[in-house]
Formats: structure tokens, C-alpha cells, sequence
């Protein structure tokens, strides 16, 4: 027998705790070692390596979910720092990931025999990024609730059907890229209408949560430890009525928004034109230095979008400052970025949210 | 009542009860006219400033029998206690079962007049609008909320907290099952939702064993409170007052039965609210039964599609395998392309990993995969011939009167020391690809006829070696043929996908397989493609990624 809280009706205070920041601060400082440790096996890609550190750690005394969080899910955050410092390729990353997914396999044995409840744990549409939703879901399932983990890149119609099949009392959502935002909204929207709350977290929401809030989300995680906190201490209010996306965001009708992911091709291959006339020795370039330039261009249109949707600055401005870092650590001078933005700017002139956005992305690169 | 009492009484204007009365201060100019409290068309009390009635006309004596002159007002007691009041002021209350109005007019001597005007059929009908409002409010949130969800369990959680919201103290939901206990879930008098299981014996309750076959309701007046059995009283409920029992109509069938139960000291169930929760079970019962066709149809789709889904792969006698897919139809599971791998058995002492696409796409694709599969699971023991296993999986294919044809690829490997052996063969399909240790790209030398549409075929198999850390990968031609890009108008392409592969040296065959499909994804973006299916089969181990550079020339961002 199970038992689902009383009607909420006097929760409205509770609503907004999106945004308050659950302190995580239990952390084991014998965790460290076996990390550093963890880390050498997974970089060596040694997965029975890898395999022994994790079981020794569990022996020597360390909580499953520290070592789940503490130890594997440190490894994984040095995997990003290490690839932004261009000290790891992108294909290592993978690898690294894919030894860290075997390691919390083997992990994850041992299950309390309790039931909290129903969670559903999926990555947006399109995000490819499953270590973060994976690591939430087998801390849940830790904690004794009960998970349809989903992994990456589930299509919302998927992740609705799931909800309705199991009847799944919280949705968590996640997703790393800020150009997932529009896709996490239609996937919080679409929850929400069944009448399922969402929690969602991942750096795609930003740092402190704020486009979470502004995607109307019913609650907002940093981190595994924090998500699995705030589930535990009581349900997620019930969503809002069944609405539309414009409803939460009312700047949408402005057509800026669409008008830019419908053309940015089209963007994408006169901005590159443009370069090609403004610099000549980019005639030079062969069809795959093109083709990476074409890429890095449509990767900012797409941040744009994603401003444009949220309608906030601060979004591209971070995209650019962190690939301007990412270019540093390249020997490529972050500057050369701001040509490209001139050339954006040109061709959305009658887009005044848009050129207000690329002005203020430009005013931090200068 | 003497007859000298019966002054006329001049009355205010402005603050005056009903407007068409028309009356006259002496500082007012114009007409002037004098109504006395005796043929007043409306009940009327005239009092003196002690609050003792001085005068009542034959309208207010009717109403008011009790009233006496001299005397305060003893009833009703509203109006006895504005008359009192230092200051008076309009009062509304009732007398008896009819509603009224006291207006009070101020007299020059002090006294008071009170009007009391009948709203009795007025109040009835807001009341009634207002309560309709109301239904109709509830009725149009019930069924906001009971449509949002295909879950049963969540629509019967609904039905019963929205019953004990606005319809009783507490509300019990009760789906029919074909055996052994019943579903319920209890919301009790504190909005408290619980699941639970009853009893099968519903005849304990009167009209409940009727309401679960679909039987029109038993009026509640029939039903004893006294008889409901303790599975239906929520915890802390106390005595049950009065109960009602409701059939959830569903889609042909009853969806079950919801009971209301109120409290001892609240009012019985009156009639229009019994109607009133019909038809709220109506909505209810609707969205239980759609909710369960719909865990039914889900169900039988499940169990049909099973065999069609692509098999989760993981590590067979010492080689890694892993597969990715991804169907044309971004929201379907299946499709046309598929692969498995079968361990070794008795008859065949190899692992054979099998690639294919069969053409189209869709449902009727998949089914097709389904077939080959079968069969080619049924071939096994020929799996040491390539070429005899394709010729007998093509007679079967032509003989089973699908104008469908399709191609594939077989791998059988075995390990042999730390490195992996593999027989391939390409019926019709595109070579597999192997990545060395350094990070060279080889095509398999193998080809031959696809299967399906020749009486005829020919294959040419190839022997492959990896050593720890190479992988070999198997794909469709939806990797290849994937249209998009940066510019949205290229081809992915054999060099690409050399290239991406030649970047997975020494990688886990999931990394490798991940890495693939994310570029072919990024590569299409939001742009239609075919089914995608990509197989990597890698000699485990030993590999230094440190070694390996993956870092593209001209790389900006992520």
C-alpha cells in the first residue's frame, strides 16, 4: 500500500523552490583518493581496473552513493575540465564515459527493498549527455524509489507514453546543452499537461537554475545528491494547468525565435561567404577546415535560438565567453570569434532582440 | 389593536425600502402623498425607539403571529435583533422556509417602520445559479484533470480525491479485475490518497455489486450506512451517515464503482446530488476505461513488437559488442535495419553477429526484420558456410512470397589468444570498416548478391583480425546516406564516417558506437533519414588512449 500526500492546495509558497540551492555539503574526504585513483584506470581505459577501484572503495568502508557521486561522478566532472583545457579529445571523453557507464553497472547490486515511489529519469530530446541522468537515477535508486531510467536523447512522445504506462509521480529531465532548452521546454510542457511534475537540472539551465524557472519547471536540481534530496523531502507541488509554451513565454510571438532556427542554414552559408570575402585566406582553407568553420557558425546560431527563447543575454554571452576560453586553450585568439557576430548582426538587423543579444556577446569578447 | 394607533406613518425617502414608494419629508418640495402601514402592500412592523412594536399591518400580522404590540418582537430573531440595534440598517433573513428583506424607514417620532419585502423566489434562483456554477466549474476541472492522464491507477486517484473534494467527506474507487481482490484507492475526510485491495465479496455492500456490473445506481435513501463493511470506512472516518453508491460507466464495459460517504452529523445525500455524481462518475468512468484500453493496447503492442526491438549486446566469450539504432520515424522503436548476435551453441561454435536493412521503412519493414531473423536463427547450425546459410536464407525469403529484399552482413568471430578472429561476408550491404590500433581505416574484401530478390546468389567472405583495441563496425547505408551538415545539403559519406572512425582507435566498442551515431545525429539535425543501425565488434582491451590524439585541425567549439 502505498501512500500519494494531500492535495496541495496550500503549497503556493512551496511552488518556487527552483532556484534554492539544496546544500550538499555530506561529503567524504576519503572519496579524493579514490577518484584520483579511479581517474588513472578510466584514462588508461582499464576497465577491470577501473572495476577493482570502485569494488575496493565500496570494501574500504565508502557509502554506495558517495562513490557514486564522490568517486565516479568526479571522474566524470574531470573529464569536462580536462577536454575544455584540450588536454582530452573528444573520442577519450566518450571512452572515458563509456568505462564509467560499465563501472556503475557493476555498482549498482545492492537496492534497498523499500518504495518511496515512482520516478521517471530521462535526458531531453537530442542530448546525448546520459552521464548526469544516470548517475540521479541509480542514486534514487539507492534512496529505495523506484526509476524508469530512459537514458539519452528520448524523444518527448516517448517519455509522455512512459508516464502514462507507469504512472511515474515525478519526471526528472536532463540535459547539458542550453541549446536543448526549447526541447526541454515542449518535454516539461507536454509532462506537466498529464499532470506530472518535473524536476529538472543540468548545466543547460544554467548555474543557478534561472531558465529552469523561466521554462516553468516545478523544481530545479545542481546536482544528483540535491535532486535526490528534494524528492525526499516530500512531493513536488502539482503542476499548472495544461498550457502552451508561449504562455510562459510571452516574447515568443515576436517570431524571432522561429524565424532564426527556421533559417539558420541559410545564416550559416552567407555568414561563411562573408568570412570568405573578408579574409582572404580562408580561400585557402580545404573542404574540411570549411566544414569545421561551418560548424563552429551553425553551433553559435544555435545559441542564439536558444537565447532568443529564453530572451536572455546572459545565455549566449556564456556560450561565447566559454568557447572563447575553449579557442585560448587552442592557441586561437578569442577575438577571432567577433567577425562572425558582426556578419549575424548584418543579416538580423530587423531582429531587435537578436542584435541586442549579439551587441552584448560582442561587448565581453572586445 | 385600538384603533387611534393607526397614524399614518410618513416615511423617508432616500433611505426609504422599496423604491416605489414615494414619500415626503416636510423640507422636500412637490407632490406629496401619505401611504399608511395599513394598506401597504408589504408586510410592515412599525417600532418605537425602545425597540416595542407599536404597529403591524395585516400582511406582517400573518407572517408574524407571535408579534404583539407593546411587546418586542420575539421572532424571528434577525430582525428582533436589528430593530434593537441603536442604528438601523437593511437586514436580510428568513421566516420560516421564505427569505425577506427589512428595510427600515426612520419615523418623525422616533419610532421606526420596518418593510418587509419577500426574496424568497429571488434568493432560490441565485442560489440555484450559483450552485450550478459551481457543478458546472467542478464539472469542467474534473474532466481538465481526468483527461490529462492514460494512467488507470493516476485516473482513479483523481476520481476519488475530486469526489471527496467536492462531492462528500471521503470517496472510495473501486475497479473491477476478472479475479481475487479488487483495486480501490480511499480518499479520506483529510484529502489522504491511499491504494489498497478489498474483498471480492462486494455483495457486502448494498448496490455495490450491482454498480460494478454496470446496474444503474441504488438510490442512497435504501442503502443503510450501518451495513457498510469496515474495508470501505477510511481510518478515523467515524460513524458513516449516509452513503452512495455510483456505477463508473466505462466504454462498453463498467469501469467500476466510486462510493460517497458523508459523516453522521452531515446532511443526507439529496437527490440532485446523487444525479449530480452520476454525472461526474460519467466523465470519471470514461477516462478509467480509455486509460485501461490504452494500458491494453500498450500491452499487446508490447508483447508483438518484443521480437522486433533491437537486442541489448554485451560482452560474448571474451568480445565486446555493441549496437546502436534509430528508426527513421524519430518516435518509433522499430524500422527496417536491425542486427543481432547469438552466442555460440552446441551446433555452432561461434558467435555470429548479423547486420541487415530490408528495404522501406516502417512497421512493414520491421516485420520483415522479424522474419530474417527468425530464420537466420534457425540457420545457425549452417554458420560456418556464409555462403550456404545466405543461399538458404534466400530460398526461404523467395519462397515466402515477400516482393521485399533485403541485405546484410554475418560476422562469426571467436577469440583466439588476446586478438579477435572474424569471418565477415556482404550480401548486397556495405563492407564492414576495421580501425587499427594506429588508426588506419580498412574496408572488409568481401561482397556478394543481396538477398531476396535473385533465385541465384553469390558471396565472397573475408577474414579479419583485430588485435586488443581494433574494432570492426558494421552499418547501414542510413549512416552514410544521413543528409544535412552545417550547411544542411551534404552527404555524411564513407570518407566522413572513415574518418570519425579512424578518431576511435583503441576505444570501447559502446564509445565507438556512441561516437558514430552522435555525429550522424548532429549531422542530420532536425532533417529527415533512413533507419540508422551500427554494430562495433572489438577485441577488448589494452588499448592507450592516451596515445591517440583525437583533436581535429580547425576546431572552434564543442
Amino acid at each position: 500500500m502505498t501512500t500519494t500526500p494531500a492535495s496541495d492546495r496550500d503549497e503556493e509558497p512551496a511552488r518556487h523552490q527552483i532556484g534554492s540551492r539544496l546544500a550538499s555539503a555530506r561529503r567524504d574526504e576519503r572519496a579524493v583518493a579514490w577518484a584520483d585513483k579511479l581517474w588513472n584506470s578510466v584514462r588508461a581505459a582499464d576497465e577491470h581496473s577501473a572495476l577493482d577501484v570502485v569494488g575496493n572503495a565500496r570494501a574500504a568502508g565508502l557509502a554506495a552513493e558517495t562513490v557514486l557521486l564522490e568517486v565516479i561522478g568526479a571522474v566524470q566532472h574531470r573529464v569536462g575540465v580536462e577536454w575544455a583545457a584540450n588536454r582530452m579529445s573528444v573520442v577519450e571523453e566518450h571512452a572515458a564515459t563509456a568505462i564509467n557507464d560499465r563501472v556503475i553497472a557493476a555498482l549498482s547490486a545492492d537496492r534497498p527493498a523499500t518504495f518511496l515511489g515512482r520516478v521517471t529519469v530521462a535526458c531531453v530530446d537530442k542530448e546525448w549527455h546520459a552521464l548526469p541522468a544516470r548517475l540521479l537515477a541509480e542514486t534514487l535508486r539507492l534512496r529505495g524509489w523506484q526509476v524508469g531510467y530512459l537514458g539519452a536523447q528520448v524523444p518527448t512522445a516517448h517519455l509522455v507514453s512512459h508516464v502514462h504506462r507507469t504512472g511515474a509521480d515525478t519526471v526528472c529531465l536532463s540535459a547539458a546543452l542550453s541549446t536543448r532548452l526549447p526541447m526541454a521546454h515542449a518535454a516539461i510542457t507536454a509532462v506537466q499537461a498529464v499532470g506530472t511534475p518535473v524536476m529538472v537540472g543540468g548545466l543547460a539551465f544554467g548555474a543557478d537554475g534561472r531558465w529552469a524557472r523561466r521554462l516553468g519547471a516545478d523544481a530545479w536540481a545542481p546536482e544528483a545528491r540535491a535532486a535526490a534530496d528534494r524528492l525526499a523531502a516530500g512531493p513536488l507541488p502539482r503542476p499548472r494547468a495544461p498550457h502552451q509554451a508561449v504562455d510562459d513565454l510571452p516574447h515568443l510571438s515576436d517570431q524571432e525565435f522561429t524565424l532564426v532556427t527556421r533559417t539558420s542554414r541559410t545564416l550559416v552559408r552567407e555568414t561563411l561567404q562573408g568570412l570568405e570575402q573578408r579574409f582572404p585566406a580562408m580561400s585557402g582553407y580545404d573542404d574540411d577546415q570549411r566544414e569545421r568553420t561551418a560548424e563552429d557558425l551553425a553551433h553559435i546560431v544555435e545559441f542564439l535560438a536558444a537565447a532568443l527563447y529564453v530572451d536572455d543575454e546572459d545565455l549566449f554571452t556564456h556560450f561565447l565567453t566559454w568557447t572563447g576560453e575553449i579557442l585560448t586553450a587552442r592557441s586561437v585568439p578569442a577575438r577571432s570569434l567577433l567577425p562572425a557576430l558582426d556578419l549575424l548582426a548584418e543579416q538580423l538587423r530587423d531582429f531587435p532582440r537578436a542584435r541586442g543579444i549579439i551587441a552584448a556577446a560582442r561587448g565581453t569578447l572586445a | 389593536m385600538p384603533d387611534d394607533n393607526l397614524s399614518p406613518c410618513e416615511v423617508e425617502g432616500p433611505s426609504a425600502g422599496p423604491p416605489f414608494m414615494t414619500s415626503l419629508d416636510g423640507s422636500r418640495p412637490g407632490a406629496t402623498s401619505v401611504v399608511t402601514a395599513a394598506t401597504a402592500p408589504y408586510p410592515v412592523v412599525v417600532v418605537d425607539p425602545a425597540g416595542r412594536v407599536v404597529e403591524l399591518n395585516d400582511a406582517a400580522l400573518a407572517l408574524l403571529p407571535d408579534a404583539r404590540t407593546e411587546q418586542p418582537l420575539p421572532s424571528p430573531g434577525w430582525l428582533a435583533a436589528v430593530q434593537r440595534a441603536p442604528d438601523a440598517v437593511t437586514a436580510t433573513g428568513t421566516v420560516g422556509s421564505r427569505s425577506f428583506s427589512a428595510h427600515p424607514s426612520l419615523l418623525p417620532g422616533g419610532g421606526t417602520a420596518w418593510w418587509l419585502v419577500e426574496e424568497t423566489a429571488y434568493r432560490s434562483a441565485t442560489e440555484e445559479l450559483k450552485a450550478e456554477r459551481e457543478r458546472a466549474r467542478f464539472l469542467t476541472e474534473a474532466s481538465t484533470a481526468l483527461l490529462a492522464s492514460l494512467n488507470l491507477d493516476r485516473c482513479m486517484e483523481i476520481t476519488a480525491r475530486l469526489a471527496a473534494e467536492h462531492l462528500a467527506d471521503a470517496a472510495l474507487v473501486i475497479s473491477p479485475t476478472r479475479a481475487g481482490k479488487l483495486p480501490a484507492v480511499i480518499c479520506d475526510h483529510e484529502g489522504r490518497v491511499t491504494r489498497t485491495t478489498i474483498p471480492a465479496q462486494a455483495e457486502a455492500v448494498p448496490g455495490l455489486a450491482e454498480a460494478l456490473r454496470g446496474f444503474p445506481p441504488v438510490p442512497s435513501r435504501w442503502i443503510d450506512p450501518a451495513s457498510a463493511s469496515d474495508w470501505l470506512i477510511p481510518e478515523g472516518f467515524g460513524e458513516v451517515g449516509s452513503l452512495v453508491v455510483t456505477p463508473l460507466p466505462g466504454h462498453g464495459v463498467a469501469a467500476g464503482a466510486l462510493v460517497l460517504l458523508r459523516r453522521e452529523r452531515q446532511r443526507r445525500f439529496s437527490e440532485s446530488e446523487e444525479a449530480f455524481a452520476g454525472l461526474f462518475a460519467a466523465r470519471a468512468g470514461a477516462a478509467m476505461s480509455a486509460a485501461w484500453l490504452y494500458a491494453e493496447q500498450n500491452t499487446i503492442t508490447d508483447i508483438l513488437m518484443r521480437d522486433l526491438l533491437p537486442p541489448s549486446l554485451r560482452q560474448v566469450e571474451g568480445v565486446e559488442f555493441a549496437g546502436g539504432y534509430r528508426a527513421s520515424v524519430d518516435t518509433d522503436r522499430i524500422g527496417g535495419d536491425f542486427y543481432d548476435v547469438h552466442p555460440p551453441s552446441e551446433d555452432c561454435p561461434e558467435t555470429l553477429a548479423v547486420l541487415g536493412d530490408v528495404a522501406g521503412k516502417g512497421l512493414e519493414a520491421a516485420v520483415i526484420t522479424g522474419k530474417i531473423r527468425n530464420t537466420v536463427q534457425a540457420l545457425l547450425p549452417m554458420a560456418d558456410d556464409h555462403a550456404r546459410l545466405l543461399r538458404l536464407l534466400n530460398n526461404a525469403l523467395l519462397g515466402s512470397g515477400s516482393i521485399r529484399f533485403a541485405t546484410l552482413v554475418l560476422a562469426s568471430t571467436h577469440r583466439q589468444g588476446r586478438d579477435v578472429v572474424l569471418r565477415v561476408t556482404a550480401a548486397g550491404h556495405p563492407p564492414p570498416l576495421i580501425v587499427r590500433r594506429d588508426g588506419t581505416v580498412e574496408e572488409a574484401d568481401t561482397a556478394g548478391t543481396l538477398i531476396g530478390a535473385l533465385p541465384a546468389i553469390d558471396s565472397r567472405s573475408a577474414e579479419v583480425r583485430l588485435a586488443p583495441g581494433e574494432t570492426c563496425l558494421l552499418y547501414t547505408d542510413g549512416v552514410t546516406e544521413a543528409k544535412g551538415g552545417p550547411l544542411g545539403d551534404a552527404m555524411f559519406g564513407e570518407r566522413r564516417l572513415k574518418r570519425a572512425l579512424a578518431e576511435c582507435a583503441g576505444m570501447p566498442a559502446e564509445a565507438v558506437v556512441e561516437r558514430i551515431q552522435m555525429l550522424a545525429d548532429a549531422w542530420i539535425g532536425d532533417g529527415r533519414h533512413d533507419d540508422i543501425a551500427v554494430l562495433a565488434i572489438t577485441a577488448p582491451g589494452g588499448a592507450q588512449l592516451s596515445a591517440v590524439d583525437g583533436t581535429t585541425p580547425g576546431r572552434r567549439t564543442a
